[in-house]
């Protein structure tokens, strides 16, 4: 057996590895025991890949700041009943359309007198639940769709992605519009729609992702060591899946509030006197002669809770859409 | 795990064959792939290969690229599924009744090429290696245990490079820690497609140290393919060469290396550069692309770039020749075939 | 190059069957029955049982849908319950006014986004760039039916610039483009209208050409001794395969999703015709009327991506 490292003295602190050792020695066919120096690894503490997303999104300031409005809206709209100063369905005769400030509603009145930012604090639950909610069916049929579809591929790949294809010959607002429209309208009717719309596009990143995880090399080493297919899928593919998943489901917030007022506001939405921003929008609007700014209100709510989502969505990609 | 001796005495538990059978038994393996919109061709990767691999020894696979080494390599473990032929481990033929494919896995394992994407990116490397014995059954506190061993085993310290992920690793760490996980189901065969190409030479010379002691401390048998001969002539007991799918000439490492039978290993020999300036080459020993392997030559595959090429090369498959001796050397060539009716047989 | 059209335009044809089908289903997702618009709520039911029997509503529901587009591809749509016109006149005629709109937006959104895009995606980084994303952002965030109050709001009703709602002066004859007493009808739909297609693309644009110019061989071309010009020009034309299919994308909603808008400011094309077509439970217009927006878009789609292919010879050999 030779000994490399008591050729050079450890004082030097050099060590020797059998690279080093082999050039050295050129009848040298590989020691009988094995010495291996590891070089000193780097001081850096060891962080997984959730815990790097947050301590990117940590430092992010303007995320952290809109992130913070977005979950102003959602309490306001939660303690709507604490917080808003009057009763949104009581109507008034005497005070209809009235400007800002006028008696105490700080936002006015609406076309039968009632205050607007108590309909609007009320309002909010309706609009943001019918956010979230279709996002999250989609989510959930489309991305399980897409992983099957993606991960088992051949004929399956096929009837599932060409199905969602027809759905995506159609432009969302028409599609939205059309189901919604067909059933009736109605806020159970409206959410059913928005996933509809929203579980095509999901299917095809979660398909594309998982597409992309399958050729990897690691998957077919799981394979070789024996792991089952819903073994391999629940450990392996999963977890890189969800990032993109994730990201684009976040993305999708802020138009399904959009496209949600939309069909309130088509009157496809929840049925008055259910305050909504859209519906709101839409029943002010025969009123803009009278108190322009009052009925701008509504659509300003929308847009506000629309761009917090939105940036909030983009600095959640930035922090989880790394090269590692 | 108890690290075994080869003495060529002891009878192991898991040993159903016995020392004198061979661990494993190709028998005419072939794969096509069929290639869209060509009407019905397909790339014949692996083209009838038969080869036997002893216990305990170090079987190397060598050929350019895309002579199908990659693709025997997953016919082996059938991650690939074989058009045809048959694989017979340890006396049980694979795919039956008898030894079931996940009961192959349980005695071959593989290490693959790309250090990189043969890891899962989200996954510290501990859980990477502990995944295998994981699935096989183990609870996972054991599972991790026995990771952590494998890992001190392939040279990485278990508590500073478990909870690693594999972007934190470099090449030769990431493919040790491939090792490990090869290893971590207490294999009897290892599969090894490439390990070494990706890594830089002094890396290159540790892991393959690492490889030889593994063998020897786990009792192992060992299927090496690379592209770099002298990496295989380190680490072989016998070679086994290929050329477009199918297997040309196989033999012990040193007769192989130093008396080539057949004009392609010649050829792949005479390739290698050398420091010595007397032994500079004026041509290349070997010229043009290797054909299409949708298309492949009639006869011999070789008949187009081979220098030999006479007429009984276009019309008939030269055989490799049947052998059973370990020392043999065969080789499928029609110079070596009395009966083929080349002018240069009789000089056998 | 023959052969990749030929397939395209194959696929097309499953996709336009499927949507056809879909388009069918549609009414029968209503709740209730579809005859309810048709008959009074008393009527017998051998009246029911004739009326059925008319619309073909006993046949069993494949022969019913291949009955359907049988005629539809004759063109024939059926009749408007509300109008008693032909429901192939209606959705034509609306279609020729949110073309209108189309025809105007698309350019300058387009234009207006490529642009915003390029300037941002040459200058990361900098202030342009932050302007514009910003802006991008916005664009994308907008609720753009309320973007169409507001500016009824600041134009129609404090400015009196511009008109609210219509498409031309009460009893007017036509739509003259060249007069400004109609043409000032179509400046803030179609301002409306763009926003979007604005944000969209200038983030489009900007990733792409952002992407581009950190490609290797724009170095090359520095390197070469290229002028700044030359190599943006360069640039341009290896990023404009992305914007392009974008903005056919884009050209497809304005024509089948301008009905936020149109209802906004009452202005009657496709989309307005849908909406009413919903109130009234006008079955076969809300067939017809969604039939038709959705096939112009598959076609769009179609045209899109058989452009690309003309431009991007990455994806013939696809």
């Amino acid at each position: 057996m030779t000994d490399y490292s008591s050729v050079i003295p450890a004082k030097a602190g050099i060590q020797v590895d059998e690279a080093s050792a082999m050039a050295l020695d050129s009848c040298f066919r590989g020691g009988d025991d094995l010495i291996f120096e590891e070089l000193a690894p780097p001081a850096t503490r060891v962080r997984g890949y959730w815990q790097s997303v947050l301590y990117r999104l940590q430092h992010d300031s303007v995320t952290l700041v809109f992130a913070a409005i977005v979950l102003l809206i959602v309490l306001a709209a939660l303690f709507a009943p604490l917080i808003a100063p009057f009763d949104p369905y009581k109507e008034s005769i005497v005070g209809r359309l009235k400007p800002f400030g006028w008696r105490g509603h700080l936002l006015g009145t609406d076309e039968l007198g009632r205050d607007v930012l108590s309909r609007l604090l009320y309002g909010g639950r309706v609009s943001l639940s019918m956010g979230v909610v279709p996002v999250l069916c989609a989510t959930l049929i489309g991305g399980m769709l897409g992983v099957i579809a993606g991960f088992l591929g051949g004929r399956v790949n096929t009837a599932i992605m060409r199905t969602m294809d027809v759905f995506y010959a159609f432009p969302s607002v028409l599609l939205a519009v059309a189901i919604a429209g067909a059933m009736g309208g109605g806020i159970g009717n409206g959410m059913l729609a928005l996933t509809m719309v929203f579980t095509p596009p999901m299917c095809r990143v979660a398909e594309t992702a998982t597409t992309q995880v399958r050729a990897l090399d690691f998957i077919e080493a799981a394979r070789a060591s024996g792991a089952s297919t819903a073994a391999i899928i629940r450990y392996h593919v999963l977890g890189n899946v969800l990032g993109p998943v994730f990201i684009y489901a976040s993305s999708l917030v802020s138009v399904s509030i959009l496209l949600a007022s939309g069909l309130s506001f088509l009157g496809l939405g929840v049925r008055p006197p259910t305050p909504d921003w859209g519906l709101m929008l839409s029943t002010l609007r025969q009123s803009i002669y009278v108190v322009p700014l009052v009925c701008a209100i509504p659509g300003l709510a929308i847009f506000i809770t629309s761009i917090c989502c939105n940036l909030v969505s983009d600095g959640l990609r930035a922090a989880m859409d790394v090269r590692m | 795990m108890r690290p075994f001796l080869h003495d060529g005495l002891t009878l192991y538990p898991r040993d159903r064959g016995g020392p004198l059978q061979p661990l494993l038994i190709a028998r005419d393996l072939r794969k096509y792939f069929p290639v869209k919109g060509s009407g019905g061709k397909s790339v014949k990767a692996v083209d009838g290969v038969s080869f036997t691999v002893r216990k305990g020894e170090t079987l190397g696979v060598v050929g350019e690229s895309g002579c199908g080494k990659s693709t025997l390599a997953r016919l082996l473990l059938h991650l690939v599924v074989p058009d045809a032929g048959e694989l017979v481990f340890d006396g049980d033929l694979v795919d039956t009744h008898d030894l079931p494919v996940d009961a192959l896995r349980r005695q071959v394992q593989i290490v693959f090429q790309d250090s990189y994407s043969s890891l899962n990116p989200r996954m510290p490397v501990r859980d990477s290696v502990a995944f295998g014995p994981f699935v096989q059954g183990k609870k996972k506190r054991q599972a991790r245990d026995i990771a952590c061993e494998m890992l001190s085993k392939v040279g990485l310290d278990p508590d500073l490079y478990g909870p690693r992920y594999p972007h934190e690793l470099s090449g030769g760490q990431k493919q040790r820690v491939n090792i490990a996980r090869a290893l971590a189901t207490e294999p009897r065969m290892v599969i090894l497609d490439e390990p070494v190409s990706a890594l830089d030479k002094s890396i290159e010379a540790q892991v393959l140290n690492l490889l030889r002691g593994l063998k020897r401390q786990f009792n192992l048998t060992y299927l090496f393919i690379s592209h770099d001969l002298n990496v295989v002539r380190y680490l072989s007991d016998r070679v086994l060469v290929m050329y477009l799918g199918r297997a040309v000439e196989i033999g012990p490492i040193d007769a192989v290396f130093e008396h080539p039978l057949h004009p392609y290993t010649r050829a792949l020999l005479a390739s290698r550069p050398s420091m010595d300036p007397t032994r500079r080459i004026g041509e290349a020993p070997i010229t043009g692309d290797p054909p299409n392997p949708i298309d492949p030559p009639s006869g011999c595959y070789f008949r187009t770039r081979c220098p030999f090429a006479e007429t009984p090369c276009d019309k008939t498959d030269p055989a490799l020749g049947i052998w059973e001796d370990p020392q043999s050397h065969v080789v499928a060539c029609h110079m070596y075939d009395r009966a083929s009716g080349h002018s240069r047989q009789a000089n056998v | 190059m023959g052969r990749y059209v030929l397939r395209r335009i194959l696929y097309a044809i499953p996709i336009a069957f499927g949507v056809s089908v879909v388009c069918f289903s549609l009414v029968y997702l209503a709740p209730g029955d579809p005859l309810q618009t048709v008959l009074p709520p008393d009527a017998t039911a051998e009246t029911i049982a004739i009326v059925k029997h008319a619309y073909g509503f006993d046949k069993p529901l494949p022969m019913q849908f291949l009955i359907w587009l049988g005629r539809v591809l004759t063109g024939d749509f059926g009749v408007s319950i509300a109008t008693r016109r032909p429901v192939f006149l209606e959705v034509t005629d609306a279609l020729s006014n949110t073309a209108l709109l189309a025809m105007f937006a698309a350019p300058i959104a387009f234009l207006t986004g490529y642009v915003m895009g390029v300037v941002a995606g040459c200058f990361p980084g900098r202030w342009l760039d932050r302007v514009v994303t910003g802006a991008a952002v916005m664009g994308v965030s907008l609720p753009n039916y309320w973007l169409g109050i507001v500016l009824v709001i600041v134009f129609a009703v404090e400015l009196m610039l511009l008109p609210a709602t219509g498409m031309g002066p009460s009893g007017s004859t036509g739509f003259h483009i060249y007069e400004w007493s109609s043409a000032k009808f179509l400046v803030l739909p179609v301002a409306t209208l763009a926003m979007i297609p604005i944000g969209i693309l200038s983030r489009t644009t900007r990733a792409a050409v952002a992407e581009v110019r950190n490609q290797d061989f724009v170095q090359t071309l520095h390197a070469k001794g290229l002028s700044e010009w030359a190599v943006i020009r360069h640039v341009l034309k290896n990023s404009l395969p992305t914007v392009m299919a974008v903005m056919g994308l884009q050209f497809g909603y304005l024509i089948g999703g301008s009905i936020l808008v149109e209802t906004v400011f009452t202005w009657p094309g496709s989309g307005f015709l849908l909406s009413k077509a919903i109130i009234n439970r006008d079955v076969p217009v809300l067939q017809g009327t969604i039939l038709t927006l959705s096939l112009v878009f598959v076609t769009t789609n179609l045209v899109v991506d058989l452009l690309q292919s003309l431009i991007d010879p990455r994806i013939r050999r696809g």
